[in-house]
């Protein structure tokens, strides 16, 4: 107060300058997610003056470059996120929770100290090398295994992704089993349960909450996840029909064609509106793993 | 008798259940441990012999079949330090606005909710966006500056979610004791909180850095290019870029069996850049509390 006095009028500026400038960085979070919005829909609305939405989101043909009669249907495409995330959820969501439930009840400090870093450095990867590892590492491996004739397939993209997946996975589970108060652990141990009933019965219960956010988290990843897919699962226009085909993402399906395409034509227009549709799908995704979690942290508190 | 007979039994099975249980955890964690480990054996070994001074200080020549990576290893760097310069002031101003400065209310419960969300948007949404944004209506061109940009938003919430958590570890007693001595809000937090937070902020923005030198999606369309024999003179130009670069010999390469060990090279060098910068990170923070610490 005193400082403030002996500065007067000029130093109360300068204190409420300094303010304005740090608010107007924090309101810039609000700013760039509803410009993201803004910009995508406001670019993918001149699609849809020639491809009504109804073929756009239930046609399974997608064929832009047709002479004949270009088509828009992301159906195809859609179907390969969800299958090529599904799998990969399969494979990364036990996993990951085995993870986490080790880390948080059975690990020494000592071999936490080791893990925890190399999870992190899991993270760390950039996903044009883990696709590359798919293009040399993990396709001729699914190739061998199943007799085919190359190894770009869902299958690849489901294995890759689910590495991807898993340090969000890790990280988030095992906060929330860490979060869980220890009298629940100490009742169930005196009343003669051992560590492994503890924790199945008691801490996982617990913990759901936060270890489901965690699944939709990696969901959200591996939904919007690029160069991995593309790199890996042989981009394939057709409608998925099993894991052991290529297909070809909404991610990879923008990165393939918006090199080439020339700029405002209505397939310029409809990759803004495949982008748009990701857009929505994965802050759903995010917003509700949001929820469950604010929800958790207000429960335990 | 029979009772404790019966009781042993079923310790027994719970014992077992036990030991087979903490055996799958066990065996979770192992193996992502051996795929790790194997991906870095992989790469490691394979780009080891394509590593030569040669091929990190010349252009690539004759179709990206000879030569080296470094205009590719410029770019990135040159693309980094936009990126860098644009998210990491920002950054550690919104955190500052946020921890110090906000009071708890709707406004600053969306603004941390769009801060998450921002964080799980796709990154090759942000490469649609800096397309529209920079690349065409601010006129930067497919550019050095527009793909900075792009990834300066991508990094933006890791590096306010990074910094906000160094200012939360400085005990509210500092604060106290100059507000106390009549310091204003500012020199509060000019003199008590940012000398003990500015080295984890530091290291987040490091660590998050990292992970935007190794994107591909969002530089793609805003100026990362598929070959040019030359350095960026300007940012206005259009640049090479590491993971692009891989990008391109893993799969768009007309002659890939004599690109596979340049490609398995362009990787080992990204990943050895990325686990430097993260070493880097951990470095500066030992070295900056050591000092702070006076």
């Amino acid at each position: 107060m005193i400082s403030v006095k002996k500065k007067g009028v000029l130093g109360d500026l300068k204190e409420s300058l300094i303010q304005k400038i740090f608010q107007t960085s924090g309101l810039l979070a609000i700013i760039v997610l509803l410009g993201i919005f803004a910009l995508l829909f406001y670019t993918a609305i001149p699609a849809f003056r020639e491809v009504s939405l109804k073929e756009f989101l239930t046609s399974t043909r997608w064929d832009p470059t047709s002479p004949e009669r270009p088509e828009y249907g992301l159906l195809s495409m859609l179907a390969s996120t969800v299958m090529v995330t599904i799998g990969a959820l399969l494979i990364a969501f036990p996993v990951g929770v085995a993870v986490a439930a080790y880390l948080s009840d059975v690990a020494s400090p000592r071999v936490r100290e080791i893990v925890k870093p190399v999870v992190e450095l899991l993270a760390a990867i950039p996903s044009v090398v883990v696709g590359f590892i798919g293009i040399t590492l993990v396709g001729p491996m699914i190739a061998k295994i199943f007799n085919l004739s190359h190894g770009l397939t869902a299958l690849n993209g489901s294995l890759l992704l689910a590495i991807m997946a898993l340090p969000t996975i890790i990280s988030i589970s095992e906060d929330s089993l860490n979060a869980v108060p220890i009298s629940f652990v100490e009742a169930s141990l005196a009343l003669g349960a051992n560590r492994w009933q503890t924790l199945v019965r008691v801490k996982i219960p617990a913990a759901l909450s936060g270890i489901i956010a965690s699944l939709m988290l990696g969901m959200g990843r591996a939904i919007g996840e690029t160069m991995t897919v593309l790199m890996a699962t042989g981009n394939a226009r057709a409608f998925p029909q099993g894991f052991l085909q290529s297909v070809r993402t909404l991610t990879a399906n923008i990165a393939i064609e918006l090199g080439e395409v020339p700029y405002y034509t209505t397939h310029y227009y409809a990759l803004f509106a495949i982008g748009l549709v990701l857009f929505i799908m994965t802050f759903f995704v995010n917003l509700t793993a949001d929820v469950i979690l604010e929800k958790q942290k207000r429960k335990l508190q | 008798m029979k009772v404790s007979v019966k009781k042993s039994r079923k310790n027994l099975k719970s014992q077992l259940a036990q030991f087979t249980g903490f055996l799958f955890l066990r065996l979770a964690v192992y193996s992502v441990l051996f795929i790790l480990l194997y991906f870095f054996y992989d790469i490691g070994h394979q780009g080891y012999r394509a590593i030569s001074w040669e091929f990190i200080s010349q252009v690539p020549k004759r179709g990206m079949t000879e030569g080296g990576i470094l205009p590719a290893i410029v770019g990135t760097f040159l693309v980094t330090l936009i990126t860098a310069l644009f998210a990491v002031p920002l950054g550690m101003a919104a955190a500052i606005y946020l921890n110090e400065y906000a009071r708890a209310g709707r406004l600053t419960r969306l603004i941390r909710l769009s801060i998450r969300n921002l964080a799980g948007v796709p990154s090759i949404v942000y490469g649609l966006f800096g397309v529209i944004l920079f690349v065409n209506l601010l006129k930067f061109g497919t550019s050095v500056l527009s793909a900075g940009l792009t990834l300066g938003l991508l990094t933006l919430p890791w590096t306010i979610t990074a910094s906000e958590e160094a200012l939360k570890s400085v005990p509210d007693s500092y604060r106290e004791g100059a507000l106390a001595l009549g310091a204003t809000r500012w020199q509060m937090i000019r003199t008590n909180v940012l000398p003990y937070s500015i080295p984890g902020m530091l290291t987040g923005a490091v660590l998050g850095l990292a992970r935007a030198a190794g994107e591909t999606a969002p530089i793609m369309f805003t100026g990362a290019a598929f070959y040019l024999p030359f350095l960026p003179r300007s940012l206005k130009d259009q640049f090479m870029a590491l993971p692009y670069h891989l990008y391109i010999m893993a799969t768009q390469h007309h002659a890939i069996d004599k690109a596979r060990p340049l490609a398995y090279g362009t990787a080992l060098v990204l990943i050895v850049f990325v686990v430097l910068f993260n070493l880097g990170a951990i470095l500066l923070r030992a070295r900056l509390r050591k000092r702070w610490r006076h």
